[in-house]
C-alpha cells in the first residue's frame, strides 16, 4: 500500500505565546518547534505499523512549509518514513495547505492519507477533510483504532459520548486521535538513516488564499479563587448570579 | 538478574518528569540537526523509561538491568563507533549530547552506557583482532551481551601502572591471576575487558568471559552513590584465557588510558546533564515556593545561586562543544579532555549542592532529584581519574614537569 502522512510543525507545548505587529503576527522569537504530536505519535506510527504488517508498501510524509521545517521532516524520516515531500511555501491558512497537499497527492494514487486529528497550535481540524474532499476520498475523523485486511479497513472513531465503528475500502483518508498508535522514539540508527532518505522539495501550485488573519487575542487572565464558607449558600448564589453571571 | 518489573509498573504512573532544557547562550545553534534529533530522542527516552523508576532504583540500590536492552535500542552504546561493528556511525558531538541526556536522568544510567560503549566496545574495536570485533561487537551493540572494564585494583586506583593482576604464558592460553575492584556492571556482565601485566611486566588487554573457570564477580554493597548502577569486583584464580581473547598488538598503559579518554570525554558532557536537571528543578522551585510573602526566587541570595548556576552551565556547555569539535577532527588531547572532565563534574557537583539549598528541606527527600545527583556526582568526581589527578595532568601539561614521580 502507498501511504501518505501529512505532518505539520507546531510550537513546543511549553512555548510562551505572544504576538507582534498589533496582534496580527505570531511572535516566533525563542519559540522551539516540534512535529505536531497527533501527526507524529498516532498518524505516522500507525502508517508505519501498517507497512510493517503488510511487509510491503511505502510511507511518505508531506509538509507544506519553508526550509526551516526540514528538521521536523527529518524526524519523521528518522522514526521510519521512507521518503518525504516538502511543498515549498509559507502557508497562511488551512485551505492553502489542503490545496497544496491535494494537488500533489492527486498524481500519486495513495491508498490511505493520514492526518492528526488537529494541530496543537490552531486546533483547526480542517486540513484533513478538505484534502479528502479534493481527492474525492471518504474521510474518517478522530480515528482511535484501525485494523486492515486486504483493502478493507475497520476503523473506530470517537464520537460525542461514545464511539462509532466504520468499515470501508481503500482509498480513504483519516485523522488520528489518541489510541490509534503509540509514540515511537527515533533511535540513533534511524537518525543516521534519515540523512540519506530523499526529501523532495516541490514548488507550490497557484492558489488564491481566501482567508487572512485579522488579529489574535490571548485568553483573559484567570481570576483569583474565592473561598466561601460552605454554610453560606446565599452568598454563593449571589456571586454566581451577579459576578460570574452564570445563573 | 534482579527483576525490576514491579518497580516499573508502580512508578510509571506515579511520577511525571517536568524537566525543561535551558540554553542560555543558544548553544543549540552550534549543533547540527542530527545532534538535536539525537538529543531530543534520548531526552524523550529518559523521560519515558528512566525518570519514572529511577528514584525507586536508587532508593533500593537496584540496577534496572532491563534498561540495557533499551539503551541498545535507542543507540546509546558506542554511538560514534562504525555501524558495521555495532555502533551508530555518529560523530563525537552526537555521542556527547547522548551522554548529557542520559546523565540528566541519572549518572548511573549514563555509567551503564559509558562502560559498555567507551570502555568495552571501544577497546575491542580499537585494539581487538578482526575475529574479536566480529565475535563481540554486534552483540555488545545490541545489548545481548553486557560488558565491564577492569583496570582499578584494591591497591592500585590512581596509579593503575602499579597493578599486580598478571598473566603467564601456558601454550595456547594465558593463566590470569589477580583481582579488580570497583568495576561498574561486573556482577551482571557477560564479559570483562581486563588489563593485566604479562611476564615482561607489560600491560596487556584481554576479553574474559563470565563462565571461564576460576572467574567470579561478586557485588560491592553499601554504596551511597550510583545506587542504580551495579558495581562489583573481578576475581581471577588461575583463569585460562585463550590467546585468541587477548588484544594482539597493544602494550602498556596507553591501551586502557585511551579508553578512559573516550569515556572521560562523555563524562564531560554527561555532567552538564546532571547540572541542568538540578538547575531546572531549583529554578522551578524558586518560583513556586513562597516565604515571607514572596517567591524565594525574588530574594537576592537565591538569585545569586541561580545566576551563578546558569553561568557555570553555559561555560561548561561551551567547553564541551569546543572539545567535541576538536574530537571530531581527532585533535582533542587527553589533557584537554582531563580539563573538561574535571571542570564540568566539579561544576555539576557544586550546582547540586546549591540547588539542594534552594529546595530547603524538600531537597533532602527523593521528591526531587537533587540528593541523588549530588551523591552520584561524588563517584563521577572520583572515577575515570579523580578530581586531583586531572588537575595534575593539566599541571604536567602546562609545566612539562611530572608531579606523579
Ligand atoms: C562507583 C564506582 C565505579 C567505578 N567503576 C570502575 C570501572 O568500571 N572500572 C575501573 O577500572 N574502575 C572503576 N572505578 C574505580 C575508580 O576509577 C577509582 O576509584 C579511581 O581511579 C580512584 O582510585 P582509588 O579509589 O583507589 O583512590 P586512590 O587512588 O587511592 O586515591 C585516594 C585519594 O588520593 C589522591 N591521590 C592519589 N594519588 C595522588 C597523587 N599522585 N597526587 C595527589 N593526590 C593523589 C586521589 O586524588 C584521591 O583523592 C569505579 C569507582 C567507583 C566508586
Amino acid at each position: 500500500m502507498k501511504l501518505l502522512v501529512c505532518v505539520s510543525k507546531t510550537p513546543e507545548t511549553t512555548a510562551k505565546i505572544s504576538f507582534t505587529a498589533d496582534n496580527t503576527v505570531f511572535n516566533t522569537d525563542g519559540v522551539q518547534y516540534i512535529m505536531n504530536p497527533y501527526d507524529e505519535w498516532y498518524a505516522l506510527v500507525r502508517a508505519l505499523e501498517l507497512k510493517e504488517q503488510l511487509g510491503a508498501g511505502s510511507v511518505t510524509i508531506i509538509n507544506v512549509g519553508p526550509a526551516a521545517n526540514d528538521p521536523v521532516i527529518r524526524k519523521g524520516l528518522a522514526i521510519g518514513a521512507d521518503d518525504a515531500v516538502r511543498i515549498n511555501a509559507d502557508p497562511q491558512s488551512a485551505m492553502f495547505v489542503a490545496k497544496q497537499i491535494a494537488a500533489y497527492a492527486k498524481e500519486q494514487n495513495y491508498d490511505m492519507v493520514f492526518f492528526g486529528k488537529e494541530t496543537i497550535d490552531y486546533n483547526g481540524a480542517e486540513v484533513g477533510a478538505m484534502v479528502a474532499e479534493s481527492l474525492d476520498m471518504p474521510f474518517i475523523s478522530f480515528a482511535t483504532s484501525m485494523t486492515v485486511e486486504g483493502n478493507t479497513a475497520t476503523v473506530t472513531r470517537d464520537i460525542e459520548g461514545g464511539s462509532e465503528v466504520i468499515e470501508l475500502v481503500t482509498p480513504f483518508a483519516l485523522s488520528a486521535a489518541k489510541g490509534l498508535a503509540e509514540q515511537r522514539i527515533p533511535n540513533m540508527r534511524g537518525i543516521m538513516m534519515a540523512k540519506r532518505k530523499p526529501l523532495n522539495v516541490v514548488e507550490p501550485v497557484e492558489c488564491n488564499d481566501p482567508a487572512k488573519v485579522v488579529g489574535y487575542e490571548l485568553p483573559g487572565e484567570k481570576s483569583d479563587v474565592k473561598m466561601l464558607d460552605p454554610e453560606n449558600m446565599e452568598e454563593l448564589i449571589r456571586l454566581l448570579h451577579e459576578e460570574a453571571k452564570v445563573i | 538478574m534482579q527483576s525490576t518489573e514491579n518497580v516499573v509498573s508502580h512508578h510509571k504512573r506515579a511520577k511525571e518528569d517536568p524537566f525543561q532544557f535551558h540554553d542560555y547562550y543558544n548553544v543549540d545553534e552550534l549543533l547540527d540537526d542530527e545532534h538535536l534529533l539525537a538529543r531530543n530522542a534520548v531526552r524523550d527516552w529518559v523521560k519515558q523509561e528512566v525518570s519514572p523508576i529511577i528514584e525507586d532504583c536508587a532508593d533500593k540500590a537496584k540496577c534496572p538491568t532491563h534498561l540495557f536492552k533499551g539503551l541498545a535500542e535507542i543507540g546509546a552504546f558506542g554511538p560514534s563507533l562504525p555501524v558495521e561493528y555495532g555502533g551508530g556511525g555518529m560523530d563525537e558531538i552526537a555521542y556527547g549530547v547522548i551522554m548529557q541526556e542520559l546523565e540528566r536522568g541519572d549518572s548511573g544510567i549514563r555509567s551503564m552506557a559509558s562502560v559498555q560503549g567507551s570502555l568495552v566496545m571501544y577497546p575491542i574495536y580499537k585494539f581487538g583482532s578482526e575475529e574479536q570485533r566480529r565475535k563481540y561487537l554486534p552483540k555488545l551493540g545490541s545489548g545481548e551481551f553486557i560488558g565491564c572494564f577492569g583496570l582499578t585494583e584494591p591497591d592500585h586506583g590512581s596509579n593503575p601502572g602499579g597493578m599486580i593482576t598478571n598473566i603467564k604464558d601456558d601454550g595456547d592460553a594465558y593463566i590470569l591471576n589477580g583481582a579488580k575492584m570497583w568495576i561498574t556492571n561486573s556482577p551482571v556482565a557477560d564479559l570483562a575487558v581486563v588489563w593485566a601485566k604479562d611476564e615482561e611486566g607489560k600491560i596487556r588487554g584481554m576479553i574474559v568471559e563470565k563462565d571461564m573457570k576460576g572467574f567470579s564477580a561478586p557485588e560491592i554493597h553499601g554504596k551511597w552513590s550510583l545506587r542504580a548502577s551495579i558495581t562489583g569486583e573481578l576475581v581471577f584464580e588461575d583463569v585460562r584465557v585463550p590467546k585468541e581473547n587477548v588484544f594482539p598488538e597493544i602494550r602498556g598503559l596507553k591501551g586502557p588510558l585511551s579508553c578512559l579518554s573516550k569515556a572521560r570525554y562523555g563524562i564531560a558532557w554527561g555532567a552538564i546533564g546532571a547540572a541542568l536537571d538540578c538547575y531546572d528543578s531549583a529554578l522551578r522551585y524558586s518560583q513556586e515556593r513562597v516565604q515571607f510573602g514572596k517567591p524565594i526566587g525574588q530574594f537576592q541570595l537565591t538569585q545569586k545561586k541561580l545566576a551563578e548556576m546558569i553561568t557555570e552551565i553555559t561555560k561548561a556547555q561551551l567547553l564541551a562543544w569546543r572539545l567535541g569539535t576538536l574530537a571530531n577532527k581527532g585533535k582533542a588531547t587527553p589533557a584537554q579532555i582531563s580539563m573538561a572532565k574535571r571542570n564540568n563534574v566539579n561544576m555539576a557537583l557544586e550546582i547540586a549542592r546549591e540547588a539542594r539549598q534552594i529546595h530547603g528541606g524538600m531537597g533532602i527527600t527523593n521528591e526531587y532529584p537533587i540528593m541523588r545527583h549530588m551523591m552520584n556526582l561524588e563517584t563521577v568526581l572520583t572515577y575515570e581519574g579523580t578530581h586531583d589527578i586531572h588537575l595534575l595532568i593539566t599541571g604536567m601539561d602546562v609545566t612539562g614537569l611530572n608531579a606523579f614521580k
